[in-house]
């Protein structure tokens, strides 16, 4: 499978703090890329990095044949081609469902405005909320209000989707309804790089799992390599710590 | 524990230069609001209605009518004061919300011009900013009163004003700009589309309150010439020498006025804290 993503050596420090240290990876088309780590690890710096929400301190991201981090990237482009998923959702609270999904390819792709509205409808559907395109935000409980974030990025038609803990911030039951939706995408095809903890989830979808510790990869491999044999010590207890919890 | 210190030093003591925004939830200073504007409105009654001369005849001359009641809007303070105030706070907001961007801009020398002209102005008091542009207008051009108490007020309360579209906008949650970027965006597309749309709503209560001490600072135009309500007092009680029974009258206009636009403030934010609750 041909490469979507490529992270070469990059590094981002935040004044003194290391937040990425010399992290490489390849993601192809079509994986479901999961990166686990503790809090403060550089998961979501990395996810940031790739869209270039942030800058990169050192190295090298390629988003098939765009260059990221050069300074003549065409940050509009690789922004299209990468979709996000927040934690807190980031739906427009003063627009409607519709209109979330409608507005950046009206005003960043130019589609037309009926056109636009046609492929959301399609969406909308896609993530089982073909009723709620009138709602606002406020309307909508946590997991619908994600849904409709998926709804959102996909309008932009990406090659690759970015989720950063995008169930974190839901009960249990929400989170499952987010979870079906994005295994749906992955069963699509859709390449996807997931910061999650939902191991349930990750054992069942992921195709590659990545352990973060301290801004460093410390472990990379399918999710029988991570969950069931890790070889690093520093995983081992990582595991531990959070199936317990 | 180190995020409760953190708050408790934070706090600070909300006491504005501005009138007290009587929401029906405080019950002191809803029911002195109560007490002061209808005990106002009983005084511009009764006085009047009691002793006409010099009361009633005072009333007439500030607010515009003449002998027979006849209303004359060439000759009333009141119009005068509300043109002044409505035309200073619309010049304000636009110059308010170009220096509130220009705060936020990422452009060093956008961003440092509009911060330096805060500081400038918010350093000098408003009568004396009155007293310089006037002068300082006069100097190139010849000027009409009212244009130039307008292009003062509007420079003075621009800088007041721009400080709370700044604030607005800061006050909207960094997720919304990265969204929209995100999604494609331009910084300035995302300002348009997603942050102002939202600011407006945070801002519109702090700017009523700005509009109703605008209506106060506006007596200050009355030393420029302008027939404003004060200005009217004034003529009349140099010739009638009541100057006492002139100012009562002048000050519980001003009175009845300012409490109420603040009462308006107060329904405007009641409404929009029902809005948000809705959800
Ligand atoms: N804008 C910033 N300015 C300064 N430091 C930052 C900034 N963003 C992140 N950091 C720091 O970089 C490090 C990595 O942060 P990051 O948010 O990538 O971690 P994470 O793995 O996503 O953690 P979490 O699981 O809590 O979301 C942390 O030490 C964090 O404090
Ligand atoms: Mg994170």
């Amino acid at each position: 499978m041909p490469i979507r993503v490529k992270v070469i050596n990059v590094s981002k420090n935040f004044g003194n703090v290391v937040a990425l240290r010399n992290v490489s990876l390849e993601v192809r088309k079509g994986d479901v890329f999961f990166i686990i780590g503790s809090s403060g690890s550089g998961k979501s710096t990395l996810l940031r990095c790739i869209n270039r929400l942030e800058n990169v301190t050192s190295g090298e991201i390629w988003v098939e044949d765009d260059l990221v981090t050069g300074p003549k990237a065409n940050i509009r482009k690789i922004r299209e081609e990468t979709g996000m998923v927040f934690q807190s959702f980031n739906l427009f609270p003063h627009l409607t469902v519709l209109d979330n999904i409608t507005l950046a390819p009206r005003i960043v792709k130019k589609v037309d405005k009926y056109e636009a509205e046609d492929v959301a409808r399609s969406l909308l559907k896609r993530v089982g909320l073909l009723d709620k395109e009138r709602a606002y935000s406020e309307q909508l409980s946590g997991g619908q209000q994600q849904r409709v974030a998926i709804a959102r990025a996909l309008a932009m038609n990406p090659k690759v989707m970015l989720f950063d803990e995008p169930t974190s911030a839901l009960d249990p039951e929400m989170t499952k309804e987010v979870l079906d939706v994005m295994r749906d995408l992955a069963d699509e095809g859709m390449t996807m790089i997931v910061v999650s903890h939902e191991m349930g989830f990750a054992k069942a979808a992921a195709t590659k799992v990545v352990y973060m510790d301290n801004a460093e990869i410390i472990e990379m491999g399918t999710p029988e390599q991570i969950f069931d044999n890790p070889q690093k010590e520093r995983t081992q207890r990582f595991l531990k710590n959070v199936l317990k919890s | 524990m180190a995020k409760i210190e953190e708050k408790q030093s934070k706090q600070k003591i909300e006491i504005t230069d501005g009138v007290l925004i009587p929401a029906r939830d405080d019950s002191s200073i809803f029911s002195a609001w109560r007490i002061s504007f209808y005990g106002a409105i009983a005084a511009l009654v009764v006085l009047p209605f009691l002793s006409p001369e010099p009361y009633s005849h005072v009333l007439k001359f500030i607010i515009g009518f003449d002998e027979n009641w006849r209303f004359d809007i060439g000759n009333s303070g009141l119009v005068k004061t509300f043109e002044v105030t409505v035309l200073s706070i619309f010049f304000a907001l636009f110059i308010g919300l170009l220096v509130g961007l220009g705060r936020i801009s990422r452009i060093s020398f956008i961003n440092r011009l509009c911060t330096v002209y805060v500081e400038v102005i918010r350093g000098i008091p408003l009568l004396v900013q009155l007293f310089y542009i006037y002068y300082a207008l006069a100097k190139f051009v010849k000027i009409m009163d009212i244009s130039a108490a307008v292009i003062a007020m509007a420079i003075c309360y621009g800088a007041y004003i721009g400080e709370i579209f700044r604030a607005g906008i800061q006050s909207i949650p960094k997720g919304q700009m990265e969204a929209a970027l995100a999604l494609g965006m331009s910084r300035s597309q995302a300002i348009y589309r997603i942050i102002l749309p939202q600011t407006i709503k945070v801002v519109l209560p702090p700017i009523g309150n700005e509009f109703i001490a605008l209506l106060k600072d506006s007596s200050l135009v009355s030393i420029l010439a302008v027939s404003d309500l004060l200005r009217r007092g004034r003529e009349y009680a140099s010739t009638s020498f009541y100057y006492f029974e002139t100012y009562t009258m002048v000050a519980i206009i001003y009175l009845i006025l300012t409490l109420f636009f603040s009462r308006l403030v107060a329904i405007m934010e009641e409404r929009m804290k029902i809005n948000a609750n809705q959800s």
